[in-house]
């Protein structure tokens, strides 16, 4: 028997939430509350994405935001040129995540530390700045998608509760995988090259192809991400790639606690739902936000998660 | 006469004005435990890392079993049987001991490409980190994460994760240092068994370990070798009685 745990428990409390969410939206009517939860929902997909690359594979990317927009753009672009077929415009999506993910990975491997950030940080702001020169793709002002993918009768994107079920599906898949991933053979090397680079070489290691390899993995992770936001704005826009946006998403991950499965979701809800409730009690609202988040990050080693462990062990 | 399994050839390496290697040929016997001793600043380190390939030389050659190994990357070498252990404790800090045994065994047993299976319950890979750790008499540490080890635990545990990677050859740099007497003594008597098994090349400032287990000892002084045999002709040298010992009570007084 393992004995009770409060993060455990914590955790089963909200994916509870989040499995029974629509059913108390239906019962009460209120849709506002699905719409911000499929969007947090899908926040929280891209976090866990950049969780595994920072948080277990200590690569601390400043530019995870771009795979929202690529993933986004795929969709829109393909819908605006009469592709509406999600069997078509996901895989594209991820595909063009993936590939880059591993262009840039293969660039920014070759730094460590304070260079790595500025130059994932720089690679999306380019991607910003190419979207905002689409013009046949709305540049500046972003796209509208007035059709979401069709995927053939399977399931009906345009259907909340239906939408919001694949958003949670494909969370919960994600976190599945990375489960997977963080314990095999691979997912030991990669956060054994976060503890001890210089080890892990000298044991027979050939560090930057695990790293690289984990980076791209992450990306096309967060393009998924990227095409269901797209489906649930109706929009894609550069702003999505706005490295505030990069920002925001590494909050999350510190919020909630690097390196642990559940930790991205748990900072995604909470980071939203502050920034949703803070937002309307005064326009103000990152006044309150930066130094709340501040103690949290200073006081709360490990974030929400590291703070519930301490708390089970009392 | 057979071809030797380590052969270092006139290596040299600066560093800036300095010369910290200078001119260093040494070969080491298959078999043979093959020590490298030198007063602080002799360029000890900055040879090992060259037999490592943590750095390279800026000319000269290391061959490895006849082959070149002069310009291989750690981790080619680390492959091709060659292990090391770090003067300054050099551990995954929070893993556990049995898990900093196990990927160093995991290196070297099929592609690490695998995302989908536990490894840790991989038996061959978990039978291989207890066996290195009970050789080096850590097996009761095992699941400790290695933050909470002691020194002298942690000293005994890099020459485990050392050990499971089967080497050919052992570079151990200064495996002594910080230890207490008994630790010393353990070690020793560690070593004494493990080169039986494997040829090594030890790198220490422990004059008594030195002369107790080395088959042949290399003077090394301001980069160069400055003799170079049995640790009966090291101790009747003149040339390192002036150069190293100095007042070397350390030396005559063992054996």
């Amino acid at each position: 028997m393992k004995a009770f745990s409060v993060s455990k428990a914590v955790t089963a409390l909200m994916l509870a939430g989040l499995v029974l969410l629509p059913l108390y939206s239906h019962l009460t009517g209120n849709i506002f509350i699905l719409t911000l939860f499929t969007r947090i929902i899908i926040l929280a997909l891209a976090a866990a994405s950049l969780n595994l690359i920072m948080g277990f594979g200590g690569m601390m990317s400043f530019g995870h935001a771009a795979y929202l927009g690529i993933g986004g753009y795929a969709v829109g672009m393909l819908a605006q040129e009469g592709v509406g077929s999600g069997f078509i415009q996901f895989p594209v999506a991820l595909a063009a995540s993936a590939t880059y993910a591993l262009v840039i990975g293969a660039l920014s491997l070759r730094t460590r530390g304070v260079y790595f950030i500025m130059i994932t940080l720089a690679f999306a702001q380019m991607a910003y700045y190419v979207a905002s020169g689409l013009a046949r793709y709305g540049g500046d002002d972003g796209l509208t998608v007035y059709k979401r993918s069709d995927f053939s009768g399977l399931i009906n994107l345009g259907d909340r509760m239906q939408f919001y079920y694949l958003c949670l599906a494909c969370l919960l898949g994600v976190i599945f995988l990375i489960w997977r991933i963080v314990n095999s053979r691979f997912g030991l090397v990669v956060q054994g090259l976060r503890s001890n680079e210089q080890r892990m070489q000298a044991i027979g290691f050939a560090a930057k192809r695990y790293q690289l390899v984990c980076f791209v993995i992450s990306g096309t992770m967060c393009g998924l991400a990227g095409a269901l936001l797209a489906n649930n704005t109706d929009f894609v826009s550069p702003a999505v790639m706005y490295w505030t946006r990069s920002g925001d998403l590494m909050v999350m991950v510190i919020l909630g606690g690097m390196g642990t499965l559940f930790g991205p979701i748990m900072g995604a809800v909470v980071f939203l739902l502050l920034e949703e409730f803070l937002s309307q009690i005064t326009e103000y609202w990152a006044l309150i936000m930066g130094p709340l988040l501040l103690l949290i990050v200073l006081f709360g080693r490990g974030g929400i998660m590291g703070a519930l462990g301490r708390a089970g062990r009392g | 006469m057979a071809e030797p399994l380590l052969r270092v050839e006139k290596l040299v390496r600066r560093f800036g004005g300095i010369i910290a290697t200078d001119n260093v040929s040494l070969e080491v016997a298959s078999g043979e435990l093959h020590a490298i001793i030198g007063p602080n600043g002799a360029g000890k380190t900055t040879l090992i890392s060259q037999l490592t390939g943590h750095l390279e030389p800026h000319s000269g050659s290391v061959s490895l079993a006849g082959r070149d190994i002069t310009y291989l990357p750690a981790y080619r070498r680390c492959a091709l049987g060659l292990a090391r252990s770090f003067q300054i404790t050099s551990l995954l800090l929070d893993f556990t001991a049995a898990d900093n045994v196990a990927l160093a065994a995991q290196a070297h047993a099929g592609t690490s490409f695998r995302f989908f299976a536990n490894a840790r319950k991989e038996k061959g890979l978990r039978d291989a980190a207890h066996a290195a750790l009970d050789r080096v008499g850590l097996l009761h540490r095992a699941d400790v994460v290695v933050s909470r080890l002691s020194h002298g635990e942690r000293r005994e545990l890099e020459l485990a994760v050392a050990l499971a990677s089967k080497p050919k050859l052992l570079l151990l740099d200064e495996p002594m240092a910080g230890l207490g007497v008994t630790e010393s003594q353990r070690m020793v008597k560690l070593l004494q068994e493990l080169r039986k098994e494997v040829s090594i090349v030890l790198v220490e400032h422990d004059m008594p370990a030195v002369f107790a287990l080395a088959d042949r000892i290399s003077v090394l002084v301001y980069g160069r070798v400055i003799a170079s045999g049995d640790p009966a002709a090291i101790r009747q040298n003149e040339d390192v009685k002036r150069a190293y010992l100095g007042d070397q009570h350390v030396v005559t007084h063992h054996g």
